[in-house]
């Protein structure tokens, strides 16, 4: 059933405060018609409130209308189910900015959990995307999705089974994810082609691996920068990889805690990451062929320092990749592992260009050496000349701290406003 | 009423006075649209779907599969609002008052058709609006669905086999899951001048559109307006015709600054770039849509080509384009593998 509340007006210091219109939502046969047809009929200012419960969702559900609240009683109380699902390619799809969802659950959509899609402004406070079955490659590819999306806030969410990223923020800028976490995951939290991202206080462990700052050729917005990955927990990374064939994640080795691919300008700092199976930092080029002379695959300005990280790299995974990195610099694989991949001049006459090189500094190392330079490059091209290297030569540069990310959810910065 | 009475009927009602039925400019005007369709006035005989003198019919070269779907396409703009100017690129710059109508039907089993929904697509001040109406089982209104709807239908295939089809009516934000602009805006997708440049009974279609007063003027040189082949005409070469597929298909969300761009898979029409029509090009974001396949299309492979996997599946989660259809198009899939296969040779 579906109750149509007028709206209420508060008066606040002389001031008025339009509060909205409220559609409520309870469980039951009609649930789905009504739940779309608020979310078609919701204007600016209008909270969609849904009762707790188990929603049976067979279609997609969308908002295209701006500032609409969607919230429920709790993540484990409100559950949009979409385990009988045979229409529309994920369970909801955001076209609008400014949308707050807080306090539900979506679990089990075909494709993925909740994607938003080109807006400016997404809040997602408190909600659950989850796979209930467990990793599985059949699962959808992302839980959490914003993309092409400016001023995204992610905090207090959960993402589990995710066969791609269960939290997952691509080609976006302005993007705060806090106090998540993610579970079960080949990636647990991603970040992909972006700008100006914190991503802090997060707990990734089970997944293939536990953070990921990628980039990607031929996409419409690339040259990932300006990133802060800090007080995060990531540990026990150690589920097999089960991203179907084809998608780039599937060469991420099981037992990573972090993996940096051809970004600039990363900094991590603060964080613990432990008991990873293969390595608890690796720092990559994009190892695909690619035609896209606007793409740059080599990553820059990596600034590592102020982590823990505990033993790790106990049972390196089999996989390809890893089997590579592992032969180049012997087990158990140092803390933080480089590629050393670079166009091929600098390579041969000067490295890493001037003001690319990374900074690796005041970090403690419980086991296994801080850093190695794979030089894989030599590893494939002349093997016997081959020579990896665990000195910190490219990774000595100085850098400044980055400075924090602010996001401003319609009009009001995320730290100035309780959801 | 039968046929025949109800012809006799019009007849009468003519004869009893002039009957000038008009489109009702205020009801398209309105934020909400009227609940049952025949108040718009775009049909002078529901049960007929007899246009409006006003309403004009019009096909397209290249149709978006839906289901085995019959289409039946009317455009209306308003005589105060003037014709719309000619632009040789992009979808008719229909004016403000404008609708273009799509009525959704399929074979009746007794020589007929069974009308199921009637999308309109109204040009408002604010900007383009989408809405459907869905047929009573007597033929003679259609209701607007806002959350739009679900119905068991049967199809009939090309070569006269039917088949089952869950058809949805799409809710608007569904229907603005395609029809959407790069400025973010909602718009039409077919009426573009090449897709409407075909030949017809009795001449170009361009032609009769202009005489008609829904185009302004065209070409002197009739030869420089742009042309999208018909994908079923076997006298066009293949790849044009799986290009014309694929545009109509999926170049609505697959262009740039569509819907689909963040894939950075483009098969609009004008994408001349290998790489972003597909060919060796790895997935972004397919997940388990790859079918385990790395490559959208690999030249001379079709059955390791992730596009045409996607075409070939029904599953929510694999399948492409994501709405619009619950059957597979067998002549279409087997129109892209010939494509795929002519590209190794």
């Amino acid at each position: 059933m579906i109750r149509h509340f007028a709206a209420a007006t508060v008066v606040l210091w002389g001031q008025s405060a339009f509060a909205g219109n409220e559609y409520h939502i309870f469980p039951g046969d009609a649930a789905e018609e009504q739940l779309q047809e608020a979310l078609i009929l919701a204007e600016p200012g209008d909270t969609i409130i849904l009762a707790d419960g188990v929603y049976d969702i067979r279609n997609g559900l969308s908002l295209d209308n701006p500032d609409v609240t969607i919230v429920g009683g709790g993540m484990d109380r409100s559950i949009l189910s979409f385990k009988n699902q045979s229409g529309g390619a994920e369970g909801l799809l955001i076209t609008a900015g400014g949308a707050i969802l807080k306090d539900f659950a979506v679990e089990d959509t075909k494709g993925d959990a909740i994607k938003i899609k080109g807006v400016d402004g997404v809040a997602i406070v408190r909600v659950r995307a989850e796979w209930t079955n467990g990793p599985d490659e059949t699962n959808g590819a992302y839980g959490l999705y914003p993309v092409q999306t400016k001023n995204v806030y992610i905090d207090g969410s959960v993402a589990i089974g995710a066969s791609d990223a269960g939290i997952y923020v691509g080609q976006s800028e302005n993007i705060i994810v806090r106090n998540s976490r993610g579970e079960y995951n080949v990636a647990g939290l991603e970040i992909e082609n972006s700008y100006y991202a914190d991503v802090y206080a997060n707990e990734l462990t089970n997944n293939t691996g536990g953070i990921l700052i990628f980039d990607l050729p031929n996409l419409p917005q690339q040259g990932g920068h300006t990133i802060r990955v800090f007080d995060n927990k990531s540990y026990a990374n150690n589920t097999d990889n089960f991203a179907p064939q084809g998608n780039i994640v599937g060469l991420v080795p099981r037992g990573t805690g972090m993996l940096i691919m051809a970004n600039r300008d990363v900094e991590v700092f603060g964080n613990d990451m432990r008991d990873n199976d293969t390595v608890n930092v690796a720092i990559m080029s994009y190892v695909e062929g690619f035609e896209d002379e606007t793409y740059d695959p080599t990553p820059k300005r990596i600034h590592i320092h102020d982590n823990v990280f505990g033993v790790s790299g106990g049972n390196p995974d089999t996989s390809e990749f890893a089997e590579i990195v592992t032969g180049a610099l012997g087990t158990p694989l140092p803390n933080i592992i480089w590629d050393g991949v670079m166009p091929l001049p600098n390579f041969f006459l000067w490295g890493i260009e001037e003001g690319g090189r990374h900074s690796i500094h005041d970090n403690v190392y419980e086991a296994n050496p801080p850093f190695g330079n794979a030089n894989l490059i030599m590893y494939f091209a002349a093997r016997w000349l081959h020579k990896p290297s665990l000195s910190m030569k490219d990774a000595s540069e100085t850098y400044p701290s980055l400075g924090p990310v602010s996001v401003v959810i319609r009009g009001v910065d995320v730290n100035d406003q309780t959801f | 009423m039968t046929r025949r009475s109800k012809a006799l009927a019009v007849a009468l009602a003519l004869l009893a006075g002039p009957v000038a039925a008009e489109v009702n400019d205020g009801a398209l005007a309105a934020s909400r649209p009227p609940a049952n369709l025949s108040e718009i006035g775009l049909f002078d005989d529901m049960a007929a779907m007899t246009p409006n003198a006003a309403v004009v019919p019009y096909t397209i070269s290249a149709p978006l599969f839906t289901d085995y779907a019959l289409k039946y396409r009317f455009v209306y703009v308003p005589a105060s609002a003037g014709p719309a100017a000619y632009q040789g690129e992009d979808v008719l710059d229909l004016p403000v008052g404008s609708v273009l109508v799509k009525t959704f039907a399929y074979p009746d089993g007794a020589g007929g058709i069974h009308r199921v929904e009637t999308r309109l697509l109204i040009h408002q001040e604010a900007g383009w609006k989408a809405w459907p109406y869905v047929w009573n089982e007597a033929q003679d209104e259609a209701e607007l669905k806002v959350a739009g709807k679900d119905l068991a239908l049967t199809a009939t295939r090309p070569d006269g086999s039917t088949v089952d089809v869950a058809y949805h009516v799409p809710n608007v934000n569904q229907c603005k899951g395609c029809h959407v602009g790069t400025d973010g805006a909602f718009r039409p997708i077919g009426p573009k001048v090449r897709n409407l440049n075909l030949l017809e009974e009795g001449g170009n279609q361009l032609d009769r559109l202009l005489a008609a007063g829904i185009i302004a003027e065209l070409p002197a040189d009739r030869a420089s307006i742009p042309a999208t082949p018909s994908f079923t005409d076997e006298a066009v070469p293949l790849e044009a015709r799986a290009r014309a597929y694929l545009d109509a298909n999926c170049g609505h969300c697959h262009a740039p600054g569509r819907p689909a761009d963040t894939s950075g898979l483009y098969l609009n029409w004008d994408e001349d770039r290998a790489i972003h029509r597909g060919i060796m090009k790895p997935p972004v974001a397919a997940g388990r849509g790859s079918g385990g396949f790395d490559y959208d299309i690999v030249p001379g492979d079709p059955d390791h080509s992730i596009l045409l996997y996607r075409l070939d599946s029904t599953d929510p989660g694999i399948m492409m384009p994501e709405l619009g259809r619950s059957t597979i198009d067998q002549e279409g899939v087997a129109l892209i593998r010939a494509y795929i296969e002519a590209l190794g040779s």
